[in-house]
């Protein structure tokens, strides 16, 4: 039947078998440099952060307050505490209103002229200068109320969070298979508690990441602050007040004339990284222990 | 207990495909019934429009009546009601990958809002003991996820979980298509096994599985309903000159 068909020789000549197996290497050694060279910046500032600022970790830096220029000591307690402040607020405003966006362009206003304003605006929002970001927010709530404050500044920084995070929602939830949803639909669930309960349930690992990677940006931004939280010296858990903020805080130490204040910048910088990494590594543990034996 | 479904003057588009054109007919109560034809001739399109997924499809449009029971289903205001009594399986697995076994048999009951434990554990392990698979998952049901199991498994957990909101029709889609044989003739069995209890539709490119199954069978051709007759007349002697060309392999 097919004894006219002209098989290929089975075995390649000996020429070809070497340029495939330098070919082989060749794009194995290409992937794994690439890896290193990724890798390599991350792993380059952890180290010389944790020998710049590691030697000013103490128990004071996390339990005192600033000391005034020319006093010794000191640690950045209140810096601390108003940055978790400040993501708080960011996070409860932008996730909730990230995700609700991300929902709406995905699933309810899909090929809707208001779904693909929502697209365009978030690409935008998501271009916009942080330091304009902070003018704005300075316009709308600092000017009014005719003072800095925590809210300012977590309004700022939630902005900020939900391009991001309705960006990644949108395409974690078109990523959901159309078999997926017509499965719950074939049950007769209304479509609403189809997209919340299955398309969103399947697609949260993706919605998580991007979750996180908008609270590690804001959590690092500075500039947005400037005008709004504006930063303080003292301890203060007001939302309505200024607030310290470890950007900031590392910002004043770096830019002052004092070797004993780079050596905090130093460290505050340690700890911001270390505090992002572990806050995100607690979330994806926490978020992944729901998963199942098997669960893609 | 099943019902009788009755499908007069049934149209369907895609966009400007007419891809159902006035098909007529009723699907007894309690019997299975086989619809083959080749691929695109409307036969997936048809099961679709019987639980009104068909105009989930932004570019779907039906025309026509469909009566299920007593219910005429597209003079109904909300197509959700409806598909809660017409069970559907579809032509690929589709558990839902993030829920444990039981939580995809329950997932129909506590999605409409029913939370009572007792009653959910119940429902679970009758569905899976008439979908034929609870001997082989009763010791993983809240460990497990539904995607870890095999394709047939997988299958059958669909089943189970069609069968949990206690549907009045089944709608099969293909069942056995993406699986070995050993699942299809599982999947065959417990055709037969269900359709003393449900009316059941199911989609089939297997003319052997047509007949083995089913008491009645539809021939589709491009669109149209060709013939729809006794499944051993159809099989023995066809009314139809394209009916018979099909069914020996002429062509589709």
């Amino acid at each position: 039947m097919a004894s006219n068909i002209v098989m290929p020789p089975l075995r390649a000549r000996a020429s070809n078998r070497l340029w495939r197996v330098f070919v082989n290497h060749l794009a194995t050694t290409a992937a794994v440099g690439s890896t290193i060279l990724v890798m390599a910046p991350l792993i380059a500032i952890f180290g010389y952060l944790i020998y710049k600022g590691a030697s000013s970790l103490n128990l004071a830096f996390f339990t005192q307050i600033p000391k005034p220029v020319g006093e010794a000591g000191g640690g950045m307690a209140n810096s601390i505490l108003g940055s978790a402040i400040l993501l708080a607020i960011a996070s409860l405003m932008g996730v909730p209103i990230g995700i609700a966006g991300g929902i709406y362009i995905a699933e309810f206003g899909r090929n809707k002229r208001l779904a693909n304003m929502v697209r365009f605006t978030a690409d935008v929002l998501n271009g916009v200068p942080s330091i304009v970001m902070g003018i704005a927010v300075y316009t709308l709530i600092v000017v009014p109320q005719k003072h800095f404050s925590a809210l300012a500044g977590g309004v700022a920084l939630g902005i900020m969070m939900i391009p991001t995070i309705t960006r990644t929602t949108e395409e974690m939830l078109l990523m959901v298979p159309l078999n997926v949803r017509e499965a719950a639909l074939g049950l007769g669930v209304p479509n609403w508690r189809s997209v919340l309960s299955i398309t969103l349930r399947t697609a949260s690992p993706g919605v998580i990441t991007g979750c996180m990677l908008a609270f590690a940006r804001v959590a690092g931004e500075t500039a947005p602050l400037l005008f709004t939280a504006f930063g303080n010296q003292f301890w203060s858990t007001s939302v309505n007040e200024p607030i310290a903020a470890l950007p900031l805080q590392i910002f004043v130490y770096a830019i002052s004339p004092y070797d004993e204040w780079h050596r905090l910048a130093w460290g505050g910088a340690l700890v911001l990284i270390v505090l992002i990494v572990v806050s995100v590594a607690l979330v994806r543990y926490v978020a992944g222990r729901g998963v199942l034996k098997g669960a893609s | 207990m099943g019902v009788e479904i009755e499908v007069s003057d049934l149209n369907a588009w895609y966009g400007a495909n007419h891809t159902l054109q006035s098909i007529s007919l009723r699907i007894p109560a309690n019997h299975a019934t086989a619809l083959i034809g080749p691929s695109g001739c409307g036969k997936s399109t048809f099961v679709r429009c019987l639980n009104r997924m068909h105009e989930t499809n932004p570019i779907g449009r039906v025309t026509g009546t469909v009566r299920v029971g007593q219910v005429d289903i597209y003079a109904q205001s909300s197509p959700v009601e409806i598909r809660r009594r017409i069970g559907m399986v579809f032509q690929r697995p589709n558990p839902f990958p993030t829920m444990s076994i039981y939580d995809n048999v329950a997932s129909g009951l506590r999605l409409n809002g029913y939370r009572n434990r007792k009653v959910l554990d119940e429902v679970v392990e009758r569905s899976l003991q008439q979908a034929a698979l609870w001997e082989e998952v009763k010791n993983d049901l809240k460990k497990k996820s539904g995607a870890s199991l095999s394709g047939g498994q997988q299958q059958r957990l669909c089943i189970a979980r069609a069968l949990a909101v206690d549907p009045e029709v089944m709608l099969m889609d293909e069942p056995a298509s993406a699986l070995d044989p050993v699942s299809t003739a599982k999947i065959e069995d417990l055709i037969f096994q269900l359709k003393s209890q449900y009316t059941i539709v199911i989609v089939t490119h297997n003319m052997q599985q047509a007949a083995r199954v089913a008491e009645n069978t539809g021939f589709f051709l491009n669109g149209k309903l060709v013939e729809f007759d006794a499944t051993h007349k159809i099989f023995t002697n066809p009314t139809d000159k394209r009916t018979e060309d099909y069914i020996t392999g002429r062509f589709g």
